[in-house]
């Protein structure tokens, strides 16, 4: 062998090396973050954690109220940013596909989703908890429904687009006008992505924090109404790991452990199921 | 409506279609202006909520260093040097590494074991930030105070140039740990990007670069990365915008201090940091609105950088000869 020949391989080999190193390096990240939060977490987990409300420094509590403002607030994000989304989405696909407007909302979509969602919560509370005079559930709602909206768009937009054309042919040559084509048959070919799109965007906006620190702002204790300040977990776990107290630190890991069980889950459910269904 | 038109002439039913489908048509754009309005009303509102700070400070508010509540100066150099330098530090972490995993996952690794390790690196992107400011702040801090920045100080702290970069205390909280954090976080978002467009290179390309006996670094080197530059760049400067504005992770390891230092490992602060720990506490119309400004600073710098990041991977598509 050459000696070039040999340098070149031994670049090769060290290159390719370093490679594989790069990805135990991402891998072992997720495998320590991992290991913190659940270990952390898993010694923090009780049946009152689900049957009692946050408590005051020192004492012992648990986090029903952040659960259920958190379920709230990313369910009614869900029911506002789902249809806005959807339709946008089939406005990119179907109806505008080749518009001026089409083109133009789906490069500012993309650039709404990876904006930062600390902005998009000042947003709302510029626009809701300014005029309105206090903070509330709604105006957290809100601001989870425009960081899902985005999400919803694209996966919707990606979705209808991946069904043939012939469809929509024998759609139209069924004498179907154009909304029904869309509602009766694309939607159903579409459905796995744009399902897909919309839990991983509720994943998304599940463990959300920024947004809903000027917009729902937190409550200690129990409020149904989304007219008032309402607690949340990630808010929750951010003030009390922030805070002194070691019960509230075990709190914090506590709903850590929660939470990222759950995105983690929905994810690789999710991911899974839609590599299944890619399949197939 | 679809017996009328088994049973029927067909003109009514177009004639109530075209309606229908003319509001079906309308309802779905106004969605998409709507997407249109959001960002723009984002950026006008940010506008309207910092006027105050912009006049009352002018340029001056952008070049000073000075932010005292007590006094009511509000200086934003602070926080902006503190999110490009800690977002400089990710890159400069995430790029290589981000490169040599979609390198791993197109060429190296073995067929069956892609998808999985694929998916666990696109989990990293699943993590909600407020776990990785937990873990920044209770393990990996504590991780650097302890192992890492003594070291830094003792041998790099005293070396010419680079030396007051690596010099204080150390403490484990401030921008190197933050950088760090901040480049974990934004490596899936590069990676997954590269992985595609690494994909998408034609076989014909590499393959003739085998058949002259090419090694696969050189095919990397010479041919892979040459072809898909614009869109690395783009994935880039994608990671780049979700690091700038990225919040809860840098607010529990940033240390929240106005003051300016040179030093990686000291304490400092960054625009989203800022407004996530101060917004609720400031009691002052012109506190408010330093703070909305600061939030208007970043939108632009974050839209300027993600529209680079999205015309860079439409040039890609346009080589592809896709077009959407």
């Amino acid at each position: 062998m050459s000696r070039t020949l040999i340098r070149r391989r031994i670049v090769d080999w060290v290159a390719l090396f370093f490679a594989g190193a790069a990805t135990l390096f991402g891998l072992f990240w997720l495998a320590w973050i991992l290991w913190t939060t659940f270990s952390e977490g898993a010694s923090a987990l009780k049946p009152s954690l689900f049957t009692e409300m946050t408590p005051p420094p020192g004492a012992d509590g648990g986090l029903l109220n952040a659960f259920y403002g958190s379920a709230v607030m990313v369910l009614l994000g869900i029911v506002i940013g789902t249809p806005i989304g959807i339709a946008a989405g089939t406005y990119l696909a179907e109806h505008g596909r080749y518009s001026k407007l089409a083109a133009t909302t789906r490069f500012i979509n993309d650039i709404l989703l990876s904006a930062p969602s600390i902005v998009i919560g000042l947003f709302i509370y510029v626009l809701v908890v300014g005029p309105s005079g206090h903070f509330s559930g709604l105006a957290g709602a809100l601001a989870l429904a425009m960081i899902l909206i985005p999400v919803v768009v694209r996966t919707t937009d990606e979705a209808l687009r991946l069904v043939p054309d012939q469809m929509r042919e024998a759609g139209f040559a069924l004498g179907l006008p154009r909304w029904q084509v869309t509602s009766l048959i694309l939607y159903k070919a579409a459905r796995a992505g744009i399902v897909t799109g919309v839990l991983l965007g509720l994943a998304r906006i599940s463990g959300e924090t920024a947004p809903l620190l000027f917009t729902a702002l937190g409550n200690q204790f129990w409020s149904a109404g989304l007219d008032a300040p309402l607690a949340s977990v990630p808010v929750v776990i951010f003030q009390y790991a922030m805070s002194p107290y070691d019960e509230w630190h075990a709190l914090a890991w506590a709903g850590a452990f929660v939470l990222t069980a759950f995105v983690l889950l929905l994810n690789l459910v999710v991911r899974l199921f839609a590599r299944k269904g890619s399949k197939t | 409506m679809r017996d009328e038109a088994a049973g029927g002439t067909a003109a009514p039913v177009a004639v109530r279609g075209g309606i229908v489908d003319r509001l079906y048509g309308l309802t779905t754009a106004g969605a998409a202006w709507l997407v249109l309005v959001l960002l723009a009303g984002t950026a006008a509102s940010m506008a309207w909520g910092g006027r105050q700070a912009f006049a009352t400070f002018g340029l001056g508010f952008i070049a000073s260093r000075d932010w005292n509540p007590v006094a009511q100066q509000f200086g934003a150099l602070v926080p902006i040097y503190g999110t490009l330098v800690t977002s400089a530090i990710a890159l400069l972490i995430a790029i290589p590494v981000s490169i040599g995993i979609a390198l791993f996952l197109t060429d190296i690794a073995p067929r069956w074991t892609r998808g999985p390790i694929a998916i666990a690196i696109e989990l990293l992107a699943a993590v909600p930030s407020i776990i990785y400011g937990m873990w920044g702040l209770f393990v990996f801090a504590p991780f650097m105070a302890a192992h890492v920045e003594p070291w830094l100080i003792a041998h790099v702290g005293d070396k010419a140039l680079i030396g007051p970069l690596f010099s204080g205390a150390p403490i484990g909280i401030g921008m190197l740990t933050a950088g760090i954090v901040l480049g974990i976080m934004i490596i899936p978002f590069i990676a997954s990007v590269a992985r595609d467009v690494f994909n998408a290179v034609p076989p014909a390309l590499k393959e003739a670069a085998v058949a002259l006996g090419s090694t696969r670094w050189e095919i990397l080197s010479r041919v892979t990365l040459p072809y898909t530059r614009s869109a690395i760049v783009g994935a880039i400067f994608l990671g780049l915008g979700r690091a700038l504005g990225e919040t809860m992770a840098v607010t529990f390891v940033l240390g929240n201090a106005h003051d300016f230092s040179i030093s990686l490992l000291m304490p400092s602060n960054s625009i989203a940091a800022a407004i996530a720990n101060e917004f609720t506490e400031a009691d002052t119309d012109l506190y408010r609105s330093s703070l909305i400004a600061l939030a208007f600073l970043l939108f632009i710098i974050t839209l300027i950088v993600l529209a680079v990041a999205k015309m860079m991977l439409l040039r890609m598509d346009r080589a592809f000869g896709r077009t959407h």
